[in-house]
């Protein structure tokens, strides 16, 4: 039959009114100290900076500048908590501590959930489906591992670390902090932690749910700036851990500035995931997978599945299919509860995204984005895919952290797998295939921590994450999540 | 001089090992090894960069044959490796005693280094099951985190401890499903190149462990710095060379791992735990549906 | 058989992952539908529904009633549309028939007739064609056949295609609706599988459900019967129209159904002629909605026509 029918139209016609997340429950201050021995005290320096929401480019509060002067205090605050209240206490009396801010950030959930939208950009139904919901979940898990971690490492006596520095990004700003906070508590540390710079708030209002929870003074630590107070904190002679969460680029800094020091540390860095389909796959929902993959969160995801190999046989049938689910993705405001693609995080992450668009398409690989309007004001990307991408081309070398896919073909397994391992990355994979054997033999062979078959971007506090090679170093979540906060002992 | 009636021993040249061969340094240079008298036993090679960089390449080119391989035939080369061993006591305890150990020190290492690959011979099924995990997530998946091997890691094997300290940190690497690149200890190496002997015996894939000799000055930065190498190990923890180590090591986010202070022939020094060092954790989801 | 009909290579028939498809149907359900295309998206849903009886107590009385309810839906409220049919046993064609007739408005309001030995479908095929012809002749623009479940979980997929082709010729300009009976079905390969036998045989509409066996529509099952209509329409450029049937008792629910039909299949689909619910107690809740959004206060059933 030869009939060329004409695209699905999808624009037209019946439309989503505006349903916007109401905000008159939420409360941000002016102004935000630093959250330092239980108390928000001024910086010693009284220098502030402005975190703006990317969605208007309006300031939302002004937030404390930490200099080395404050992490010294915070660091003697934990320290002094570590030494004293909380490590005399049961071990199962500190997991009720833990349990406890679990409760009060499920209480608190929607609360947390439009303030990370309005500072972060995140839409308004991944913060409170997804960040929030699992940054309660994570607390929840690991309190309950405080008096059990014997348990945990056979023939061995775990032992806290001591003080664990932890720095955090603004892609997940409050489930960062509690894939950080839970297990340190959990195993009988106190923290600093500090967020980014971009997305301070939901931290801060962690330190007030830290201190409704009536833990001891110091235990938990909140220190906002940007690179020079993470840098001050990596180099505090106090601290006995550094737990990073960030880039490819600045974990290397970090693990250079910790040699020879002695500090323990773990590192969750970079990514640029293949998201493999293979022929026989379940197509329509490895298309989903695909969305899923690299549109959540607007792409601001280490674990993303920025690189799409698909097998050539079906290759035309999944980038149509993907079209036209672009073309049903909604870009706009982070608190309209239909948005499913917000705001840009911020000015310098947008203009790193374009600058890649351009490199697309300088390489000569085809860009198409979806027709969908982006507000005027704000920081916005439609979502977009570059066909005929090749291998040897920067989109598909390296992390744009946006929401930009390449997509390349394969045509037999070992091509694919080649293809898929081609980079110094290692943090996950995506397989999708109706064949269990098939699913195997990639699971086994892409070199990365976690991988994904026949589903993607999936996470739980009981499942570890992390990465092989430049991916960083140690797991967060789950059992092996303990490692990075105990020593052990014979 | 030998006198008319005795025979003229035959000396043993120590050569590196590398891909399953036993080459002479590419770069044609050597170190004397003397005993106590200042008396020539041997001379080493000592092997440069590019010594290094060939035998990342084998290890590297070794390491899909032999983390595919199953535990229980890795626990069976293990084990071979003890046979061998031990058919060989006096070989190493002479060995030993020619670099300056005492007799009675020397025939216990060698006894603790064959009983080291039967412990880790052992662990070699068993160390998935004890660190592994299925994790009951909230949603419908199926979830489990298995180890898998690092990858090529750099062994600087302690200095102190000719034999069983290099054993104690070649075993837990390999029987993980790793290759790796091993620097002798470099004040007593001979024992190291004769355990290659033994390795090659021994049914070890060629590549799996290559193990040079030569200055750990001139080679320390090198194995701490391959952008092929996943992991490095060693064993000296003075302050400029874990900072040497560490720094280098960031270049490709390297996992570095340093094991002192301790005493080799111990068995408080062999445990499951310096296997997971060189293992990473993977987690595979799965939907459960129809 | 007709000349479109032409068997399918099932072997292409694309392979679902159930978990992958509640995903996605959940997601639809996030969507918040307010104020004005709310408003919209009910009238839409008023207009789309298949007024349905199907009892073996069915009267002419019964029937008349409906047809009321069809045409004057709720007259208190201004503006409403009418249904898009009745639905009805074969015998209840002709009083179905008689009655639209005398509201003077043509044939906007359709109807709609089961056949085919509804609902088990176990009747020699003879049997179903002649009812099919009879239902036609009464005056039915519709008409709803059951699948062989039977047949089709036993492999025999040339037997249901041949069936339903015939029963589409036996149709003649009626149109097709072609009820899968997914709760029979198990799985969503069988019900993507059925989708496309149904679709090459010449089904004009694909249908969930009888309503007499649970599970009836729901929003996964449907999402694959669309993406199913999807394809089809992009491999041989002929449209063909969804109907969940049975379960969809409530307005909201009904709004999500429409949501996953624009996001599926997109705004050419979004009228009567081409999606329809099968539904009996829908069409009050709308009703009640409707009327919420106008006076701003939650309504009570008492004050909706029971029929």
């Amino acid at each position: 039959m030869s009939t060329d029918p004409s695209k699905l139209a999808f624009n037209d016609g019946w439309r989503y009114a505006p349903a916007p997340e109401s905000t008159d429950h939420v409360s941000i201050d002016k102004r935000y100290g630093l959250f330092i021995g239980g108390d928000f005290v001024k910086p010693e320096a009284g220098q502030y900076f402005d975190s703006i929401n990317p969605a208007t480019e309006e300031k939302l509060a002004r937030i404390a500048l930490a200099k080395t002067a404050d992490i010294d205090l915070a660091v003697k605050a934990a320290r002094k908590a570590k030494n004293g209240a909380w490590s005399k206490m049961k071990a199962a009396e500190r997991g009720k501590y833990i349990f406890r801010i679990a409760r009060i950030l499920q209480e608190r959930a929607r609360e947390f959930a439009v303030i990370e939208s309005l500072d972060g950009g995140k839409p308004i139904r991944e913060s409170r489906d997804i960040d929030i919901p699992l940054a309660a979940a994570h607390f929840f898990y690991y309190a309950g591992w405080a008096d059990k971690l014997e348990y945990a490492f056979p023939a061995r006596k775990p032992v806290a670390l001591g003080v664990a520095g932890q720095i955090i990004p603004w892609n997940f700003p409050l489930l960062m902090a509690a894939w950080k906070i839970a297990p340190a508590l959990a195993c009988g540390n106190t923290v600093v932690l500090k967020p980014a710079e971009t997305t301070s708030l939901t931290a801060l209002k962690l330190a007030e749910v830290v201190r409704d929870a009536d833990l001891p003074p110091g235990v938990v630590n909140i220190v906002t700036g940007a690179g020079e107070t993470g840098a001050a904190i990596v180099e505090h002679a106090g601290i006995d851990k550094i737990a990073f969460t960030g880039s490819t680029d600045v974990g290397r800094r970090i693990q250079r500035a910790l040699a020879g020091t002695g500090k323990k540390y773990t590192l969750e860095l970079g990514g640029k995931a293949a998201n493999i389909i293979f022929a026989d796959a379940a197509i329509d929902q490895a298309v989903e997978g695909i969305v899923n993959g690299i549109f959540f969160n607007q792409g601001h995801v280490c674990c993303a599945g920025s690189r799409l190999l698909v097998q050539e046989s079906v290759a035309d049938e999944v980038i149509a299919k993907l079209r036209d689910r672009m073309e049903t993705l909604i870009v706009g405001d982070p608190l309209d509860k239909n948005t499913d693609i917000g705001a840009i995080n911020s000015r310098a992450q947008l203009d790193t995204i374009e600058s890649y668009l351009k490199v697309g398409q300088e390489e000569g690989a085809e860009m198409y984005q979806s027709s969908c309007k982006v507000p005027e004001r704000g920081y916005w990307c439609r979502p977009t895919i570059f066909t005929g991408a090749s291998q040897s081309h920067r989109i598909v070398q390296e992390e744009i952290f946006g929401p930009v896919l390449a997509v390349q073909t394969f045509r037999t397994m070992e091509e694919g797998l080649t293809k898929a391992n081609n980079t110094p990355y290692g943090l996950s994979g995506g397989v999708w295939t109706d064949k269990g054997a098939k699913i195997f033999r990639m699971a086994q062979n892409i070199r990365a921590g976690v991988i994904w078959a026949n589903t993607f971007n999936k996470f739980d506090p009981t499942s570890p994450f992390g990465g092989y090679k430049e991916s960083g170093v140690g797991r967060e979540g789950g059992l092996h999540g303990l490692s990075a906060y105990v020593d052990l002992e014979a | 001089m030998a006198s008319s009636t005795s025979r003229v021993p035959v000396a043993k040249t120590y050569k590196i090992y590398i891909d399953g061969k036993f080459p002479r340094t590419e770069s044609g240079r050597y170190f004397a090894l003397v005993d106590a008298n200042e008396k020539v036993v041997a001379n080493i090679c000592r092997s440069s960069r590019k010594d290094f960089r060939n035998a990342v390449v084998a290890a590297r080119k070794a390491f899909g044959g032999w983390s595919a391989s199953s535990a229980y035939l890795r626990g069976q080369i293990l084990y071979r490796i003890a046979e061998m061993l031990e058919g060989r006591r006096e070989q190493f305890v002479a060995e030993l005693a020619l670099q300056g150990q005492a007799k009675r020190s020397a025939k216990k290492e060698v006894d603790a280094a064959i009983d080291r690959l039967i412990y880790y011979a052992g662990w070699s099924d068993k160390y998935q099951q004890v660190f592994s995990s299925v994790n009951p997530v909230a949603s419908s998946h199926f979830n489990f985190s298995v180890l898998e091997p690092t990858g090529v890691v750099s062994l600087i094997a302690p200095d102190e401890s000719g034999l069983v300290g290099l054993v104690s940190n070649l075993a837990p690497i390999i029987v993980g499903g790793n290759t790796t690149v091993v620097l002798a200890s470099e004040s007593m190496p001979l024992s190291a190149i004769s355990f290659a002997e033994v390795l090659h015996a021994s049914d070890v894939p060629a590549g799996v462990v290559n193990i040079l000799t030569g200055h750990r000055d001139e080679l320390t930065a090198q194995f701490a710095s391959h952008m092929d190498v996943n992991a490095v190990l060693y064993c000296d923890d003075t302050h400029d060379v874990a900072k040497e180590v560490q720094t280098k090591a960031a270049d490709n986010i390297k996992r570095v791992v340093c094991r002192s202070g301790r005493d080799w022939s111990d068995a408080a020094s062999q445990d499951p735990y310096l296997i997971s060092e060189t293992q990473e954790v993977k987690t595979t989801w799965h939907p459960i549906g129809s | 058989m007709p000349a479109s009909a032409r068997f399918p290579d099932l072997s292409r028939v694309p392979l679902v992952d159930e978990v992958g498809v509640n995903e996605r149907a959940a997601r639809f359900q996030t969507r918040s539908i307010k104020n004005e295309s709310k408003i919209e998206a009910l009238h839409l849903i008023l207009s789309m529904i298949d007024l349905t009886t199907l009892e073996g107590q069915d009267t002419p009385g019964k029937v008349r009633q409906l047809c009321q309810k069809a045409l004057h839906l709720h007259d208190a409220l201004p503006g409403l549309p009418h249904v898009a049919a009745v639905c009805v046993y074969p015998t209840m064609v002709g009083v179905a028939r008689k009655t639209l007739a005398g509201f003077g408005i043509g044939d906007a309001i359709k109807i709609a007739s089961v056949a085919t030995a509804f609902p088990s479908g176990m009747a020699p095929r003879q049997i179903k064609l002649e009812e099919t012809r009879i239902a036609v002749e009464d005056g039915a623009d519709e008409i709803d056949m059951v699948i062989s479940r039977g047949a089709f979980l036993q492999g025999e997929y040339g037997f249901v295609f041949d069936e339903i082709a015939a029963v589409k010729e036996a149709c003649g300009d009626a149109h097709l609706k072609v009820i899968l009976e997914t709760g029979e079905l198990g799985t969503l390969d069988r019900i993507r599988r059925a989708s496309v036998l149904a679709m090459h045989a010449g089904a004009d509409f694909i249908k969930t459900s009888t309503g007499k066996i649970q599970p009836a529509a729901t929003l996964p099952v449907t999402l694959v019967m669309l993406q199913a209509i999807r394809d089809f329409y992009y491999q041989s450029g002929r449209m063909v129209g969804m109907k969940p049937a049975g379960g969809i008792s409530n307005a909201k629910l009904a709004v999500h159904y429409l949501v996953m039909l624009k996001e599926t299949l997109g705004n050419a689909w979004m009228t009567p002629e081409w999606y329809r619910f099968g539904a009996s107690s829908l069409a009050n809740d709308v009703l009640m909605q409707l009327q919420k959004q106008a006076t701003g206060v939650y309504q009570s059933a008492d004050y909706f026509s029971k029929d």
